[in-house]
């Protein structure tokens, strides 16, 4: 019993002495500021910065391999960090969020048949296509949910990847994961999305999906700011030019797009207060606001959308909510 | 027109597969473990039987609760938990008291199997584990050996006859008396004994249906007997007076059990055939090594357990040859 | 033990199941009234429609032109006119652009290409341009375009071509009656491809559970010793190209390469046929035999199709479907496509239309792995499946490179054994498309 116990207490003993002596001998010299940087990044290691994880990133920084705003989970706070420890400007950062194209859940979307195999989004579509009938369509089988560093993607009742804006960081893992390429990573100020990416025909995704963009092209006509094209049988919101209204969601027949902006309201411009600036009417991108320089500028409720991009930039907090604008369909959570 | 029913099936090739399944393979060894496990309850009486139960029971239900507790499907109808209950039962003296039995069930399931994330993820045989933990644990009740019933018990004592030689060598120096071993009542089973171990025979008759379907490889029993039959016989032709002779080692000690039904344990074996002679050879050396040398009279267990331990590097080195490629280093 | 040769390594021995077709002549399936015929049914670049909406086209015409080297035309499969040119169901699955033809009932041919009717007097750059316009691609199912594998670059030296008559996969008997009923096609092929590359002699390899074929060709190649036909033992996968080239001529393809690496070339026999067919008649590539069988098909058969025939005209033409189809395959049961609908068109590569009822179609989910090694003892290739599969499930795409997975030949063997049921074939196609990309990231 001895001799084991002081075997065993000896081995530990040697290598304990070996494992400090090479510690010794093979540390390395570390820029202090890459452990400052590594402090600073949010440590998920999700990749969406190109390096292979954090700590790799962090030591990129350190040796201006990378920009100040490559950490795009971090968002402009830890841009900001970055920029602080490296003694640098820190570039701006556009919040941009994961958005799911596609509707087509179970019992909307169609399936092919019953699909038995590796439970992955990726093999599965290796499999004719995957099991949806509609060949754009979300299969389903939760890849990106998987992908995603910071849980913040989740199959809904129906199948569906659902993005929690609050929790998503624009790292674009769940983009890299999805065989049917049909997430995007847009600007988080557009709230109004197609959910459908099927180029074919009316007819053919009318057959296999309810909820599809059926390429009528309504919305691209309701568009004020004409930021919808279409592309095939396929609308297209182009998110840097969409203000974000609805009436293309208004109008969908299928209730394909999304209009996630609750409780619209027509512009009110409080007379008295308005100091006819004018920047207003710059911002509005359907010309509904008019009024000569100095003098009280006023909305024109017929045009007003209820973008809302006026109230924030008039300087005399002049501009308030006014009648509010009825939205026709479900607005979805 | 012929319309197809719909919805059809989609899946990868291939769409034709091999009869065999995880649980046609645990049963049919389960049902190879009735010979012995008939032999078992034959010769030690009822309580073989009630310990049999209890141990099969016992993994049985101690799978279903890990299983919940980890929020996976219970999968008790597979059978592996079964077969592990059946094996840990066979491992067993007959004698074990229900706690005995019922704690070595919880330590097969749970440190054996479970906290490596179930079937197929231990790297260790787990009733193997838990015979092992409860050796360690409880020396006294692991080796209180019942003897056979009476019908057979001419003079037999409840000692295992490595276990008599053991002593023999250790108080007298030599063997004596205990060298004096029956190999034909070894081979029948009419020793003392774990419930399973003692009848060479029917172990062998349920390996065989077991090699015949393929289930267990020959390779591990053949380089396991080999290797303990080779380096115990040239021991004991140095020292016939203190070594059995190395047929009886063979058939005692829970040997055959052990090179047929445990050593063979897919999930805990390596994966190519060469491999499978390295462990098996391994697991040989080690047992006669113990048996030899060591404290313990047995070994076999210790034995495929160290060898267990060595599986992921045997895998790494015994990597089948790759069409095409001329040389291939391990990855 | 038998006596064939055979490759060394793996293989397993699924149950033949051809006694359903093995003595049931081909038989010409009629002219469906529409046709589907897809620009893409070959490996390689899809072929360009050259027709459009309204066009009445003969038989024989092309309707599609090959987009550079890696690619072949298709020609109209009959008279009738073009109806559409749109994408259109596809084997493969997703829908793919195709050119669809109602038949006028008439079968018009339009001029042949200029038959050759002394191929061994004809220039090898002649003959391998012929096979190209005539639209030929391996008919074996792997539907590479033929006229590529016989062009190797000239550092290449060929010395040996082998047919492939092993049709290993079960169920299937296409290339089993076409050796019983058209032995003299097959050999004229083999003088023709031989003759590309000034070869005197050649091999033909048939699996054992063949004999009929054996003694035919063997009977029709003579005693001149130019055509040695090679029996093999019955094993899956035998019919794998680097398995065969490895049964016949005992070498070994490296890993990455193609059999030229070796000396050798591989045809299937239906494709030899086909050049054939093409060479001395001028015919295009419009038609193959297919074998309809499974226990869920009424009457089983091997049918002479035209290409573009819906899947659903065939079946109806072998009495139709049993009440408990669960599973349509096109191709052999191992390495064939699962379908959704009968109505996608057969095509250059369908071997087989595959009907499975209830009882032979898997559903059970996988289970975990049992570490059984039944996987690798049947690889062929000599790799470790479920390594890969569980590297790859782990999304470690560098270890399932470092696996092998690129050398898979997704003979599905592996899968064949599995007694967990886990989908090692798919995990493993899943984990190559992933260490392509990776690779291609790293830029290797
Ligand atoms: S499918 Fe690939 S891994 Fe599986 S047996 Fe065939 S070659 Fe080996
Ligand atoms: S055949 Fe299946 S269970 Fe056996 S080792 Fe391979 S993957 Fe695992």
């Amino acid at each position: 019993m001895i001799e084991a116990v002081l075997i065993v207490g000896g081995l530990g003993l040697v290598s304990a002495l070996g494992l400090g002596l090479a510690s010794l001998k093979f540390r390395v010299e570390v820029d202090p500021r890459v452990e400052a940087l590594e402090g600073v990044l949010p440590g998920a290691n999700c990749g969406a910065c190109g390096y292979a994880g954090c700590s790799a990133l962090a030591k990129a920084l350190a040796e201006g391999a990378a920009e100040p705003t490559a950490c795009t989970p971090g968002g402009a706070e830890v841009a900001g960090a970055i920029a602080g420890i490296l003694g640098v400007e820190a570039g701006t950062t556009v919040r941009r969020i994961a958005v799911v194209h596609c509707r087509g859940g179970r019992g909307v979307a169609l399936d092919k048949g019953v699909y038995v195999g590796v439970p992955d989004c990726r093999a599965a579509a290796l499999v004719g296509g995957g099991p949806k009938l509609c060949s754009a369509g979300c299969l389903g089988l939760g890849t990106c949910e998987r992908a995603c560093p910071f849980g913040a993607i989740h199959l809904d009742g129906a199948g569906l990847p659902r993005v929690a804006p609050d929790r998503c960081t624009g790292c674009g893992a769940c983009v890299d994961a999805c065989p049917k390429r049909i997430i995007d990573l847009e600007p988080d100020g557009c709230r109004v999305h197609v959910r459908c990416r099927s180029t074919d025909r009316g007819k053919a995704v009318k057959a296999v999906c309810s909820e599809g963009c059926i390429g009528c092209g309504r919305c691209a006509k309701a568009c004020p700011v004409d930021a919808i094209a279409m592309d095939r049988g396929l609308a297209r919101i182009d998110p840097d030019a969409c203000v974000s209204c609805g009436r293309c969601a208004a109008v969908c027949p299928t209730a394909n797009i999304d209009d996630l902006v609750a409780g619209r309201c027509k512009a009110l411009i409080d007379e008295p207060a308005c100091i006819g600036c004018g920047k207003c009417a710059r911002v509005c991108p359907v010309d509904a606001i008019a009024g000569e320089r100095k003098a009280p500028h006023r909305v024109d409720a017929d045009r007003c959308v209820g973008c809302g991009r006026c109230a924030p930039v008039c300087p005399a907090g002049a501009i308030r909510d006014g009648d509010p604008i009825p939205t026709s369909v479900e607005t979805a959570a | 027109m012929s319309l197809e029913p719909r919805p059809l099936t989609l899946s990868s090739s291939p769409h034709a597969f091999a009869g065999d399944s995880t649980a046609r393979i645990m049963w049919t060894v389960v049902a190879a473990l009735a010979p012995a496990t008939a032999w078992g309850i034959y010769a030690f009486g009822p309580r073989a039987a009630w310990v049999t139960a209890l141990a099969v029971a016992g993994c049985a239900g101690f799978e279903a609760v890990f299983q919940r507790m980890r929020g996976r499907p219970v999968t008790v109808s597979d059978g592996s938990a079964v077969l592990t209950g059946l094996l840990l039962a066979l491992n067993l003296p007959a004698a074990s008291p229900w706690w005995l039995v019922v704690l070595g069930a919880a330590v097969a399931m749970g440190l054996g199997k479970h906290v490596f994330g179930g079937l197929g993820q231990n790297p260790f045989n787990p009733a193997l584990v838990a015979r092992v933990v409860l050796l360690v644990s409880f020396p006294v009740q692991m080796t209180t050996w019942s003897a056979p019933g009476s019908f057979l018990a001419d003079g037999i004592s409840g000692a295992t006859p490595l276990g008599a030689a053991k002593t023999a060598v250790a108080t007298a120096g030599v063997l004596g008396p205990a060298g004096h071993v029956d190999l034909w009542a070894l081979a029948l089973g009419a020793h003392g004994g774990s419930i399973g171990e003692v009848s060479a025979i029917a172990l062998i008759l349920g390996a065989a249906v077991l090699l015949w379907r393929r289930i267990i490889p020959w390779d591990i029993p053949a380089a396991f007997i080999g290797a303990t039959l080779l380096v115990t016989g040239a021991v004991w032709e140095l020292h016939p007076d203190r070594v059995l002779d190395p047929l009886a080692q063979i058939l005692t000690g829970g040997l055959l059990l052990g090179a047929l039904f445990m050593a063979t344990d897919m999930v805990t074996s390596p994966l190519t055939r060469k491999g499978r002679w390295i462990f098996g050879l391994g697991c040989g050396v080690i047992t006669a090594a113990i048996r030899l040398w060591g404290g313990y009279p047995e070994g076999v267990s210790f034995a495929i357990l160290l060898m267990n331990a060595c599986v992921p590097l045997i895998d790494r080195f015994t990597r089948p040859r790759k069409f095409g490629w001329v040389k291939e280093a391990a990855p | 033990m038998s006596a064939g040769r055979t490759f060394k390594r793996g293989g397993v021995h699924p149950p033949g199941e051809k006694h359903r077709t093995a003595a049931v002549a081909v038989e010409d399936a009629p002219l469906p009234e529409r046709l589907v015929v897809p620009v893409s049914q070959h490996i390689g670049a899809p072929a360009r429609p050259v027709v459009k909406k309204g066009d009445r086209v003969l038989a024989g015409q092309v309707l599609a032109e090959a987009v550079g080297f890696v690619s072949v035309p298709v020609h109209a499969p009959t008279s009738g006119t073009v109806r559409r040119v749109d994408v259109a169901p596809h084997p493969m699955g997703t829908p793919q652009p195709a050119i669809e033809i109602e038949a006028d009932g008439d079968d018009a041919w339009a001029e042949p290409l200029e038959p050759i009717p002394a191929p061994e007097a004809a220039d090898p750059s002649v003959l391998r341009r012929r096979i190209q316009e005539a639209g030929i691609v391996g008919l074996g199912g792997a539907t590479f375009p033929t006229h590529v594998k016989l062009s190797p670059p000239p550092e290449a030296t060929i010395d040996a071509v082998i047919l492939n008559g092993v049709e290993c996969e079960p169920y299937l008997t296409a290339d089993h009656r076409l050796m019983l009923e058209a032995a003299g096609e097959i050999l004229a092929g083999l003088q023709i491809v031989l003759h590309l590359f000034g070869l005197e002699r050649g091999w033909v390899g048939i699996e054992e559970n063949k004999p009929d074929a054996i003694a035919e060709m063997g009977r029709r190649a003579g005693d001149g010793g130019w055509a040695e036909v090679v029996p093999l033992e019955i094993k899956y996968p035998q019919g794998a190209e680097k398995q065969l080239i490895q049964a016949v001529l005992g070498r070994e393809v490296p890993s990455g390469a193609l059999p030229m690496a070796v000396g050798a070339v591989v045809q299937n026999v239906a494709t030899a046929a086909a050049i054939h067919a093409a060479v001395v008649r001028g015919r295009p590539l419009v038609e193959r035999v297919v074998t309809v069988t499974g226990p869920g098909v009424r009457e089983p058969k091997n049918l002479r199709f035209r290409v573009g025939t819906p899947v659903r005209h065939l079946v109806d033409r072998c009495g139709g479907l049993t009440g408990d189809v669960a599973k349509v395959v096109l191709g052999g049961p191992m390495m064939g496509l699962a379908q959704h609908t009968l109505d996608v068109p057969a095509i250059k590569g369908t071997s087989g239309v595959l009907c499975l009822t209830r009882d032979r179609v898997r559903t059970a989910p996988a289970g975990p792995c049992l570490r059984c090694g039944r996987c690798v003892d049947a690889c062929p290739m000599g790799l470790e499946p479920t390594g890969i599969a569980a590297a790859i499930g782990a999304d470690l795409v560098e270890e399932a490179d470092r696996y092998h997975a690129l050398d898979c030949i997704e003979c599905g063997s592996c899968a064949y054994v599995c007694p967990a049921f886990i989908p090692l074939v798919q995990s493993i196609r899943y984990a190559k498309g992933r260490v392509l990309s990776w690779r291609r990231k790293r830029g290797r």
